[in-house]
């Protein structure tokens, strides 16, 4: 199959690329662009591992077709940190223990991103209702609700500073 | 203590929230290619012929490899070396590898999967135990006690049947536990290359890197010194890739014949089939109780179900039974186990490996035994637990005990007094204990040598590397070896890099499995910084003039009262003084008491303890269950880092409660025109259902502290003990919930509606499988316990009389 020609915006960064048509976002992002930050566990839909945020909103890169992605924003666990500094949501999650073997973790990352840019002080069961697409084998969820609350907070603090 | 014990951000958590932990998939070299295996359709066939000539010439394909290629078996344990990498005549399972593609890309791969042609003779597919005991034909392995029984043992410490017979209530159960997988979110996956030097390298998802070697050594015949495997972090391991993987002996023989990096991430579907979980177990408990609730002996029947190969399963089947003796004092125990093997994924061992089966028996039968004698659950076993430095009947040492805190703790925190049997209709709540090894006291292959070690180097810039074949599974090993590193020279964590499971460059560590790391490579770890804290304390005494008992180190500084050295300072002096500074240290565990045949299993430097109160809510009408809350205590010995040792807790009831109501791998037969195959019910995430963070309750944990002797700085394990009383609280508090036992695993709605009925009905208010079919155990082994007169030995039949 012929390839095409394709121009995404990741991380807030233009990118153009010439991919095989069939690929996913996931595919391309991981294949083509060397962002093995998104993962999966499934690529059929149903562990959330590869979410990443489309225009802000958390989709499944498993599931979206890159040639759909044109011109569209792209933001994957890579684009998080500010510089060599953690986003207070990163940070959380390293401290109070939200990532163990991690591999869950960037989709859950950007998936509470987008929660906490619609509702700055989610409750747990808002955080445990917007987290419920993505599978977690490790951690029992505690941790990793408490992370959001904690990142919540700490983005609280900074917005107030 | 300045860092044990302290809740810290794990040493590698800035690279997992950043997406830099490199897992295997990751891994993408210059001029890689992409293999992918065809599986057997067929749950039980010979191969007539197999033909890759159109798969060969496909567009793109680099090489195809088939069962021609793979001449020689593997297996986990010496015992069943009865695999293939890809099966040459006899496919045993749906998924069982026949052939590997190696093509440009995976699309291209998959493609020509479809082009090899493969004319199989279907057999018969045995597909239960009990199918397994009455057909000897068509035998699954040539191997075995007999027809398709593969592994019976038998064991008798002292006359347990008698003692129940003149005990005054004998409790007769039957249990089942349904097998389930690991379900990593990580699928495993592989990239096996030749260095520029020609050796073999393999990145491989796996948690016994140094198994892996071994196996590859034999299965390429290649000396094992041209051949390094590395551990990338497993993105969840649970015991799923403690085994073998057929994918990683293909992509490593296809590396070393293309002469370029190859590799395989499994789908899916492959996971499922990749199994190696949670045996399906049938048991039948006999146990024999004084009127004032001592237990006098137990008599435990287990019937495992393997699956198609050994794997694990020889010790998967010990452990239905070894470690029943060591929560409850239990004067004499006999124990009958049996593994069939079935046309289904192999089974193996998974977070509990074999315990928590027969502990969702016994800790059900003991609310049972406690109802029938009207005593609380929790005095009953306060009353009757195993003590302190005590030997088993079966000849098992244990050290500390923490059990009757972490009782009184759930049953304090949970206000259990007030209400355990006082809730109101629909609520109950249910308490279970457990307890589990940390690490096994023999290695899986004979030999004398350590099952740990660590090497450590001390750069003159100050900086620590250390050095350890362990493997980071999300669990914190790394942690745990900078943390006691870092807590013995008085450094920080974050100094301490470490360098782990890869077998080119760090010293052997048999795995992370069977909960060992923390104790056997945290005792290693002690050791190799010690050697290096006398090195740099003699070194600095000599330059601030005291003797070097005296030096203290703590916070980056070796000092002396108020004069101190940078702890930089301090290594170049001792580097100055001897020269290039490392050292190693090592672990083997102490010798166990047991010496009949089989005593191997079951051993252990120390045993963890968990005690769980689960808060249930039944809805009678549709039999719905939620959980509310869980309580749970667990005995660590000592705490490393709090904030791992709760995700471990945490993590493992998470597990137990899944598995209590709704994992299960399980097998239907297709219809006879579509081939009467054994498939597998549901290998997909959506299907295969386990909680999500919508289902998981609340949950309090509580860490108890009673240091072992044999633990570095006493501590014990916390992977995996915490999951096995789980189940069994689950079970339990959905009896003082509705009054209905369900003495099988998982505890669906439609169980407890089904029981519900019965109630009604005034028939026995229980769901659980009816009868034990008769196995064909053998005469026991008959070991008599030490207060019996016996030295650990087995004494033949006829000496037993004598003994007593
Ligand atoms: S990879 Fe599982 S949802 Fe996309
Ligand atoms: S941390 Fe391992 S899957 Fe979530």
């Amino acid at each position: 199959m012929r390839h095409a020609q394709l121009a995404l915006s990741v991380n807030g960064e233009a990118v153009e690329t010439s991919v095989a048509p069939y690929k996913t976002l996931l595919e391309v992002l991981r294949e083509d662009l060397g962002l093995t930050g998104t993962k999966h566990g499934c690529e059929l839909g149903e562990c959330g591992a590869c979410a990443v945020l489309i225009d802000g909103e958390p989709q499944l890169s498993c599931l979206v077709l890159a040639l759909e992605c044109e011109a569209r924003e792209i933001e994957t666990v890579e684009g998080m940190a500010r510089g060599a500094q953690l986003h207070p949501l990163q940070a959380a999650f390293a401290d109070l223990g939200a990532a163990q073997c991690g591999y869950c973790t960037p989709g859950i990352l950007l998936t509470a991103k987008a929660l906490l840019a619609r509702e700055p002080r989610p409750t747990p069961s808002r955080i445990k209702e917007a987290i419920s697409g993505n599978l977690c084998r490790c951690t029992g969820y505690q941790q990793i609700v408490e992370a959001i609350e904690e990142g919540a907070r700490r983005m609280d603090d900074e917005r107030r500073r | 203590m300045n860092v044990v014990g302290k809740p810290r951000r794990r040493v590698d958590g800035r690279a997992k929230v950043t997406g830099q932990t490199r897992f295997a998939d990751d891994f993408a070299l210059p001029r890689m290619v992409h293999l992918k295996l065809l599986r057997s359709p067929h749950a039980h066939a010979l191969i007539e012929s197999l033909d890759v000539a159109r798969a060969q010439a496909h567009p793109g394909v680099h090489l195809v490899l088939t069962g021609k290629d793979f001449p020689v078996t593997f297996g986990i344990l010496p015992v069943t070396q009865d695999e293939y990498a890809l099966a040459p005549e006899h496919v045993r399972y749906v998924g069982d590898p026949v052939a590997g593609v190696v093509a440009r890309d995976e699309q291209t791969a998959t493609e020509a999967l479809d082009l090899i042609e493969v004319r199989y003779r279907p057999l018969e597919p045995i597909a239960t135990p009990e199918e397994a005991l009455a057909k000897p034909e068509p035998r699954i392995h040539a191997y075995g006690e007999r027809g398709n029984i593969h592994r019976l043992q038998a064991f008798q410490f002292g006359d347990a049947d008698a003692a129940i017979a003149a005990s005054d209530h004998v409790f007769e159960d039957i249990f089942f536990y349904e097998g389930n997988t690991h379900l990593p979110i990580e699928q495993h996956a592989c990239v096996a290359a030749l260095d520029a030097d020609g050796k073999l390298t393999l990145w491989s998802s796996t948690q016994v890197p140094h198994y892996v070697h071994r196996a590859l050594a034999r299965v390429l015949r290649m000396p094992a010194s041209q051949i390094r495997v590395i551990a990338t972090p497993n993105g969840g391991g649970f015991g799923g890739k403690t085994d073998i993987c057929n994918h990683e002996l293909v992509a490593a023989k296809a590396a070393l014949v293309l002469g370029r990096p190859v590799k395989i991430c499994l789908n899916r579907e492959e996971v499922f089939y990749m199994h190696r979980g949670r045996h399906p177990v049938l048991m039948k408990f006999r146990t024999g109780v004084t009127k004032d609730g001592k237990l006098t002996g137990m008599h435990l029947q287990t019937l495992v179900d393997g699956g198609a190969y050994g794997s694990y399963g020889v010790a998967s089947t010990f452990y239905t039974g070894a470690l029943q003796t060591v929560t409850y004092e239990l004067p004499r125990y006999q124990f009958e186990a049996a593994r069939v093997f079935t046309n289904k994924p192999p089974c193996g061992p998974k977070r509990g490996h074999g315990t928590p089966q027969p502990r969702y028996g016994q800790e059900i039968q003991l609310d049972k035994i406690a109802e029938r004698l009207d005593k609380d659950p929790a005095e009953l076993r306060l009353a009757m637990l195993a003590k302190p430095n005590s030997l088993t009947a079966n000849w098992l040492r244990i050290g500390s005990i923490g059990l009757e805190q972490c009782i009184k703790t759930v049953v304090e925190r949970s206000d259990w007094k007030n209400r355990y049997r006082k809730l109101p209709q629909g609520r109950g709540l249910g308490l279970a204990c457990g307890a589990y090894l940390c690490g096994a006291g023999l290695p899986i292959y004979w030999n004398k040598m350590p099952q740990s070690g660590v090497q450590l180097l001390l750069d003159r810039s100050g900086q620590v590397t250390l050095f350890c074949g362990a493997t980071e599974i999300g669990q914190g090993s790394d942690d745990v070896l900078a943390a006691i590193v870092s807590e013995v020279l008085g450094i920080d964590p974050y100094e301490v890099r470490c360098v782990t499971g890869d077998t080119g460059m760090t010293p052997v560590d048999l795995g992370s499995y069977s909960s060992r790391v923390t104790l056997m490579a945290g005792n290693a770890a002690i050791q190799a910084a010690q050697k290096l804290k006398s090195m740099l304390a003699e070194a600095a005494a000599e330059d601030l003039e005291v003797a070097p008992e005296r030096i203290s180190f703590a916070n980056g500084r070796v000092s002396f009262e108020s004069h101190s050295l940078t702890f930089a300072e301090a290594v170049v002096l001792a580097e100055a003084k001897f020269g290039t500074l490392g050292a190693v240290g090592s672990y083997s565990p102490p010798r166990a008491p047991g010496k009949y045949k089989g005593a191997g299993v079951g051993p252990s430097p120390a045993y963890s303890y968990t005690a769980c109160v689960v808060e249930a809510q039944v809805d009678p009408r549709t039999g719905w269950i939620t959980i509310p809350k869980i309580w749970i205590a667990h005995d660590i010995g000592r705490t490393i880092n709090p904030v791992l040792a709760r995700g471990q807790v945490e993590g493992s009831v998470y597990m137990g409660l899944s598995e209590a109501l709704m994992e299960e791998q399980v097998f239907r037969r297709l219809p006879p025109k579509l081939s009467r195959a054994l498939v597998h019910k549901m290998p997909s995430l959506l299907e295969y259902k386990s909680i999500t963070s919508l289902e998981m309750p609340e949950m309090d944990t509580v860490l108890i502290e009673d240091p072992d002797p044999n633990g570095p700085f006493g501590a014990k394990e916390v992977g995996q003990g915490p999951l096995l009383p789980v189940p069994p609280a689950v079970a339990n508090a959905i009896y003082d919930a509705v009054g209905v036992r369900i003495d099988e695993i998982p505890i669906t709605p439609d169980k407890v509606m089904r029981a519900l009925e019965k109630k009604a009905k005034g028939e026995a208010p229980r769901v659980g499988p009816e009868r034990f079919p008769d196995v064909p155990y053998p005469q026991p082994l008959i070991v008599p316990p030490a207060w019996e007169g016996g030295d650990g030995s087995e004494v033949k039949r006829h000496d037993a009389a004598a003994v007593v």
